[in-house]
């Protein structure tokens, strides 16, 4: 479950020695049930990632609260943050790789950090690389791969460890309708086997291909939520 | 630990194992090592050095007699016999020797220049012994007094003192060297951690967001840090090593510390200290890097 009671984030910087505070999200409430699939629709610089950001655990809010996976986040250890993230998969809008690693090693990361054994990553890191169509790619390396590979990279990272919660900020953005068909497969297969999944996007035909909830964003407020 | 260290390509999250500016902490370890061998050994020395003199001066013993060849209380001899005969048969004295005009003369030189020797001064005599319960004189000297009234003793107490406050103060000074060795050691290691945090930034930001614990990057900054420390306290150690036996080799006539077949003669205790070097260093890049990478890390959410 994903629920923000009253979410506000601001962020304060400096511009010609004041300090300029700009409000990204203004009084956010919304709740995702466990296993829901939830479409974040809205124009650029609405606070869709903003928001994304508070769900993963890369911000605080401001203000009010914010409850993830059935954790209230604003109440836990760092140490907990940490463990609670590896529940989450994330699919960033830049991919966010690590250039010195292959595409294998990218998408054993997060099963490395669980401390899982080599045996159990060789088999996940294959399958879902097979999954994602680059299983002839394993030892490229990000600078190797085309964009669109590595947004399939970066998905597959994502989804290898079997996230209880899916957070995904445009993840078709650089594939093409098929390759966009094949990954929202997985996500839906996902979704099924119980994973709650948010997708932010703009592309309005794959959300009418896959119908679900939708939170629509303006000007960092909900303005609907169907 | 063993997804720590040593860093595969496979392991190597962060990547550590490339970092072009890691040359430059095991060259500045080295150069801190260096020093602190010099002053671990500075300080060891001075410490034996010192033992030994203070102990040599402490039982030095000198007994003036005036008017030596005047005949003794008893009449039975001169002053000055009389006296020696009684500091060797006393118990715990040795090798008493009574000084010849020559040497007296020699040591007169200085202050009455080369003609002393014709200047038919009362010159007393001087007896030197060592004495090993040289703290309590008054007995002796009021037992030396009469055979020989006027006979003064005087033992090196008051310079064993001083050996003793010169001593502490250099190594005092030796003390201090080390530790702001250790505390500039400290400040490069936190610099070069830095360093490698800002250049790395993105990539902890990934993986943190992938749910590595804090203690995770810290420790591998930290054995990264620890490795490097440790190849610079070895090279620094390493070029020490013959400074050190060239000084010992100086010092020898004054230490007594020759050399024993192909071992140097260095201090024992030098010996046991210098491989506890790199010990220190690891323990210095290990604890700066985890604290400097917590700390660091405390900015992200």
């Amino acid at each position: 479950m994903v629920r923000f009671e009253d979410v506000w984030l601001r962020y304060r910087h400096l511009a010609s020695r004041n300090t300029v505070e700009t409000t990204v999200l203004r009084g956010v409430n919304f709740e995702i049930p466990d296993g829901g699939f939830c479409w974040l629709t809205g124009p650029s610089g609405a606070g869709k990632t903003s928001l994304l950001k508070l769900i993963y655990l890369a911000e605080h809010p401001s203000r009010g609260r914010i409850d993830i996976l059935g954790t209230h986040a604003a109440r836990i250890s760092r140490q907990d943050a940490a463990l609670l993230r590896r529940r989450i998969g994330v699919v960033y809008q830049d991919f966010r790789l690590l250039g010195h690693l292959s595409a294998y090693d990218n998408v054993a990361l997060p099963l490395r950090l669980a401390r899982r054994s080599e045996a159990h990553i060789r088999a996940d890191v294959a399958e879902i690389l097979r999954w994602v169509g680059l299983s002839g790619r394993l030892e490229a390396r990000p600078d190797e791969l085309s964009g669109g590979e590595q947004q399939r990279v970066a998905i597959a990272r994502a989804v290898v460890g079997r996230p209880k919660l899916l957070v995904a900020d445009e993840p078709t953005g650089n594939l093409d309708d098929a390759q966009a068909d094949r990954l929202m497969m997985l996500i839906t297969a996902l979704n099924q086997l119980g994973t709650t999944v948010i997708i932010a996007t703009h592309n309005t035909g794959l959300v009418e291909r896959y119908p679900a909830s939708r939170l629509e964003m303006a000007n960092g407020e909900l303005v609907s939520y169907e | 630990m063993a997804n720590w260290f040593p860093m595969s390509k496979r392991t190597d999250l962060l990547g550590l194992g490339t970092g072009l500016t890691d040359w430059l902490l095991p060259v500045l370890v080295a150069a801190m090592s260096f020093l602190a061998a010099l002053a671990l050994a500075g300080t060891l020395a001075s410490a034996t050095l010192a033992a030994q003199w203070r102990q040599d001066t402490a039982r030095a013993l000198t007994v003036q007699v005036t008017d030596p060849q005047a005949p003794d209380a008893a009449h039975t001899q001169s002053r000055a016999q009389a006296v020696l005969a009684a500091l060797s048969s006393t118990q715990g004295i040795a090798g008493a020797r009574l000084m010849s005009t020559e040497q007296l003369n020699k040591l007169l030189v200085p202050w009455l220049g080369a003609d002393a020797a014709q200047l038919a001064l009362p010159v007393p005599a001087v007896i030197t012994a060592t004495w090993q319960s040289a703290d309590n004189t008054a007995a002796l000297t009021a037992s030396l007094q009469k055979i020989a009234p006027g006979t003064l003793v005087s033992t090196g107490s008051a310079w064993a003192a001083r050996v003793a406050a010169l001593t502490a103060s250099v190594q005092t000074s030796a003390a201090a060297v080390l530790v702001i060795v250790a505390l500039v050691a400290a400040a490069v290691v936190a610099v070069a951690t830095r360093a490698g945090l800002a250049q790395r930034r993105d990539a902890i930001e990934i993986i943190h967001g992938l749910g590595a614990l804090d203690a995770d990057i810290a420790g591998r900054f930290a054995a990264r840090a620890m490795m490097l420390t440790v190849i610079g306290a070895l090279i620094g150690g390493a070029l020490a090593l013959p400074v050190l036996i060239w000084l010992a080799a100086l010092a020898a006539p004054f230490s007594g510390l020759a050399p024993q077949g192909l071992v140097p003669g260095l201090p024992p205790a030098l010996w046991l200290s210098l491989p506890l070097l790199p010990l220190a260093a690891a323990a210095i890049g290990w604890c700066t890097a985890q604290l400097t990478v917590h700390g660091w890390l405390r900015r992200l959410a």
